[in-house]
């Protein structure tokens, strides 16, 4: 295609990413009452969707042999324990980041 | 505003790590395709989904498909309808700031505001905060692997964007911990601890194995909402026959 069509292209996806993250608020508009149900609902929500996004992130991690699973999954361990006893955020990234990199390079 | 700076900054240390690096990937990728340098940093301002943008880079070579293009953009972004839901109380209150918090809602930006906000600043200029600096680092990443791309040593960096995932996988950390306490005080039950993760974790795997990696995420919405529909119409009628 040429420049023009590769820029609508463009502004179409880009239309239509804003309209997703904009239809919430253009349903339920300013002052007007949300719902119970919706509220609780988007209440919920952020404990499914952040676990559904790990699975996003480790769709492309196989299963068939240790070594292609092992370093996402050493480096998920280390994030996890340095959260639960340490509870310092960059440090579980960063921990988990480097444990998951080293490994890669060990291993795979 | 420049405290919502101060206090958000540290923040968003892993997201920078993150798009910093899958910016630089994104930009490096278009030029490989030799496309314009300017275009994919227009979509990097334009678009701003990670996901998106790195499927378009082929099809932008191709043919002119608007139809294809849309659903495309459908499919992947689908899941964002999810976050509005969940920040449309608090975002209400921001004001002038409301439209460009909306466009910048990605899953990134979504794991950090989701969270409790720390004290000491306004809601509104720690959304815009925790939101410009996500997209900064994002465009900049995107400059960077375009002017600079071949030039960087990606290979060395390989896997530093298993930073997003590692920053997920804080933000559950917390969530369960802080459910848990809950459920320890009384105000939960095991079942309310268990079920939001179980329907988004086991749910998406299962939908993953099932529908294959294209289409999954779709799937794993419609059985989440379906689920928590479930679940809410059921503890309705519980409260109901109790009363």
């Amino acid at each position: 295609m040429n420049r023009a069509q590769q820029i609508f292209t463009i502004l179409i996806a880009a239309c239509v990413t804003a309209c997703i993250r904009a239809l919430p608020f253009l349903i339920f508009r300013r002052k007007q009452q949300i719902p119970a149900f919706v509220r609780s609902v988007g209440e919920q929500l952020p404990r499914a969707t952040m676990m559904m996004l790990i699975v996003y992130c480790l769709k492309d991690v196989s299963f068939t042999q240790v070594h292609l699973w092992l370093p996402a999954a050493a480096g998920i361990l280390v994030t996890v324990l340095l959260q639960v006893y340490r509870k310092k955020m960059m440090l579980s990234v960063f921990g988990g980041t480097m444990v998951y990199m080293l490994m890669l390079r060990w291993i795979a | 505003m420049r405290n919502g700076f101060r206090t958000a900054f540290p923040y968003t240390l892993p997201v920078m790590a993150g798009y910093l690096f899958l910016g630089i990937a994104f930009g490096v990728a278009m030029r490989s395709q030799g496309h314009a340098p300017g275009l994919g940093i227009l979509m990097s301002v334009v678009i701003y989904g990670g996901s998106l943008q790195f499927a378009l880079v082929e099809p932008l070579t191709r043919n002119f498909a608007p139809v294809m293009i849309l659903m495309l953009s459908c499919m992947i972004q689908a899941r964002h309808l999810f976050y509005g839901l969940t920040m449309l109380p608090h975002y209400r209150k921001t004001g002038k700031a409301l439209p460009y918090l909306i466009f910048s809602l990605t899953d990134e930006t979504y794991s950090i505001v989701c969270s409790d906000m720390p004290s000491g600043v306004s809601a509104a200029s720690w959304y815009t905060a925790v939101s410009l600096l996500d997209q900064i680092y994002w465009v900049l990443g995107t400059i960077l692997g375009t002017i600079a791309g071949g030039m960087l040593p990606l290979s060395a960096l390989n896997g530093i964007d298993f930073s997003m995932t590692a920053l997920f996988t804080v933000i559950v950390t917390d969530q369960t911990t802080n459910a848990i306490s809950r459920c320890r005080r009384g105000e939960i039950g095991w079942d309310e601890v268990l079920f939001a993760p179980l329907l988004g974790g086991a749910g998406t795997l299962l939908c993953l194995l099932v529908v294959g990696r294209e289409h999954f995420l779709l799937v794993s919405m419609m059985l989440m909402l379906s689920g928590f529909t479930v679940r809410y119409s059921w503890e309705k009628g519980k409260e109901a026959r109790g009363a």
